[in-house]
């Protein structure tokens, strides 16, 4: 593993006890600074928005489906139906203080082009994603001998949204490669929880269920060819 | 079932010819001292602008919301038209405990300069000549309306709109005040249109204006004085334009190939089909309560809107740090105003920074959804005020 383990400072992103929202969802709220700007891709429902709202947040955002928009439109968000591939691109550099993408990467056609706007668009991005190298995926694949599917992820293989599942160890070396620096790292087990923070990365890699990363950019990022102005 | 009508019959003329210029509406008038300053170049003075108001102005003046009608829409939003008796054209999104509460906000609605209810346009007698504008009332543009809208909202004592409201149309001076006056409005909804009109839809336009003009009873636009007026014209103008407003499927699902009163073909061109019959009547009810050199003048105001083209080109400059709160609104079935086009409005929002929700709603109604009872609509309506509302601080100043 060539990038350094980064130091996890659990009190600041170990989720609170409350039952109205998610416990992924609270950890990537805690990453956030109050007061900041932030655009959420694939916001789904709206949940993540709403909560982010609670703590002074202005919060927008993108859903790629129609009922999900208005379902969030609905609750008085601003959200916009759109696609993370094709619209991210209309954006303007530096436009948000953090972009999310939860849940999201593994659901979109070019997820290294999507990263490098998220960063493009956004001072920080915040991005979680289902860890593919999870040792129950290991083992349906290995013994099994068949696509995994588990709680979180039952799609079947010729129904799933998500075509570029990616372990956490992949996702590393994506950060590496396009010169990202991660700020924060975390896996949450199947309940949403942190594992423990001083766990070398072979396992993170086999016992996380999804990977939570808080990204900055290391160094300027080229301009995306093919945005409007 | 709409009976056959055919395209005839004075009944409301007289009627209509007086709403042009003593309106059953409040009346905005406008003093040579206070010239209406339009693109064309010509300052118009003396000129009125006719407006319909519902609820009541809170003491901070922070609940005022403006609705922007349609090509042939006018201030009668929430009440029985003078001429033709039928409800308000809004009914279903504007009273109490309706998404546009009147009980909670103060609506306002007036008749766009160049229509034909009040407000001054080609209907209107001309104070040099005595007689009807017609052809000698310069050409508007949408930019036009706004800006004697405005100066209604100021005669009104009104510092900042919480919203401004519109359909179509109505959509496009939405877009035109969030671009032209951003700091007084708050909150905008526009509603299945467009910063620019498309070729399709000046094509459109077009169409409807040379068959007002080849109307013998036209008479060069003079046929207020020689007694006439283009009935035929302009209800094939309507007709055409009525089709545009709706949608294969709504019109298959409303009529499929079904005949009107009759079993058999005629073997003639009567109404056979209950599609022609209800276009028929669509067409000859409209020359009732519409005057045909206004038709003209407003179908021109939207083919010459192109927010870009004021903005060297780019859109996104004309909404660059604009404080406003945007909802945009568009139907799955709309071809006049294609989602596309509500998609590239929010692209420039987006890109201006602005705080946008986007919504499209999935119905076969076409074009016209916006003025029926579609409840996902409303409930999108309702909760974007609600949220600016709570952010305008207005739940205590409402009431």
């Amino acid at each position: 593993m060539s990038v350094e383990q980064p130091s996890l400072p659990l009190n600041e992103v170990a989720p609170r006890a409350d039952d109205r929202y998610r416990s992924d969802h609270l950890l990537l709220a805690e990453m956030i600074e109050a007061g900041s700007k932030v655009l959420d891709v694939g916001c789904g429902d709206g949940d993540l928005l709403q909560l982010l709202e609670t703590r002074g947040i202005d919060g927008r955002g993108i859903e790629l489906s129609r009922e999900g928009v208005n379902r969030c439109v609905a609750k008085g968000l601003a959200v916009v139906q759109g696609d993370a591939d094709t619209d991210l691109v209309n954006y303007p550099d530096d436009a948000f203080d953090y972009v999310i993408l939860s849940q999201t990467l593994q659901a979109t056609r070019q997820p290294k082009t999507v990263l490098e706007n998220l960063l493009r668009i956004g001072r920080r991005a915040v991005v979680s994603f289902p860890n593919f190298g999870h040792w129950k995926m290991r083992v349906q694949l290995l013994i099994g001998g068949h696509m995994p599917r588990t709680d979180n992820l039952p799609a079947t293989w010729y129904d799933t949204p998500n075509i570029h599942f990616c372990t956490i160890k992949d996702f590393v070396q994506l950060c590496d490669e396009i010169n990202v620096k991660m700020e924060r790292a975390v896996a949450l087990n199947l309940y949403g929880r942190p594992l423990r923070f001083n766990a070398p990365w072979w396992f993170w890699n086999m016992f996380g269920e999804q990977g939570v990363f808080l990204l900055s950019r290391a160094e300027k990022i080229a301009k995306t060819p093919g945005r409007d102005e | 079932m709409v009976k056959v009508q055919s395209i005839s019959g004075p009944a409301h003329a007289e009627h209509r010819a007086q709403e042009a210029d003593h309106p059953t509406s409040q009346v905005a008038t406008f003093d040579t001292d206070q010239p209406l300053p339009l693109d064309c170049g010509v300052d118009l003075a003396p000129f009125q602008i006719a407006y319909q108001t519902y609820g009541e102005l809170n003491s901070a003046k922070s609940n005022a919301i403006l609705i922007c009608h349609a090509l042939t829409g006018d201030q009668h939003v929430a009440n029985p038209h003078p001429v033709t008796g039928k409800p308000g054209w809004w009914v279903t999104l504007v009273g109490p405990g309706k998404p546009l509460d009147t009980s909670r906000y103060f609506i306002i609605c007036s008749n766009v300069i160049g229509g034909c209810m009040g407000s001054t346009g080609p209907a209107s007698t001309n104070p040099t000549t005595g007689t009807v504008w017609g052809l000698d009332f310069p050409v508007i543009t949408i930019p036009d309306m706004v800006r004697a809208q405005a100066m209604l909202i100021d005669r009104l004592g009104i510092d900042t709109l919480f919203s401004v409201v519109g359909g179509s149309m109505g959509g496009m001076q939405v877009l035109q005040w969030c671009v032209a006056y951003p700091k007084r409005v708050f909150s905008a909804l526009p509603i299945a249109c467009s910063t620019r009109h498309s070729a399709q839809n000046i094509a459109f336009h077009e169409l409807g204006r040379q068959a007002v003009m080849a109307d013998p009873d036209w008479r060069e636009g003079r046929y207020v004085e020689q007694g006439t007026h283009p009935r035929r014209g302009l209800g094939v103008a309507r007709m055409a334009a009525h089709i545009t407003y709706l949608s294969d499927a709504a019109l298959h699902r409303k009529f499929g190939r079904r005949m009107q009163d009759r079993e058999l073909p005629t073997f003639s061109f009567d109404a056979d089909f209950q599609v022609e019959s209800y276009l028929r009547h669509q067409g000859s009810s409209f020359v009732e309560r519409f005057d045909a050199n206004s038709y003209l003048y407003l179908t021109r105001a939207m083919d010459y809107f192109d927010i870009a083209a004021d903005h060297d080109g780019v859109l996104a400059a004309a909404f660059r740090g604009t404080r406003t709160r945007f909802c945009v609104v568009s139907f799955t079935s709309d071809w006049l105003f294609p989602t596309s086009e509500s998609r590239a409005t929010v692209h420039a929002l987006n890109a201006g920074g602005a705080r946008v929700s986007f919504a499209e709603i999935e119905t076969d109604r076409g074009h016209d959804a916006f003025l029926l009872d579609v409840p996902e609509f409303f409930d999108i309506a309702h909760a974007f005020l609600e949220s600016a509302g709570k952010t305008r601080g207005l739940a205590d100043a409402g009431q």
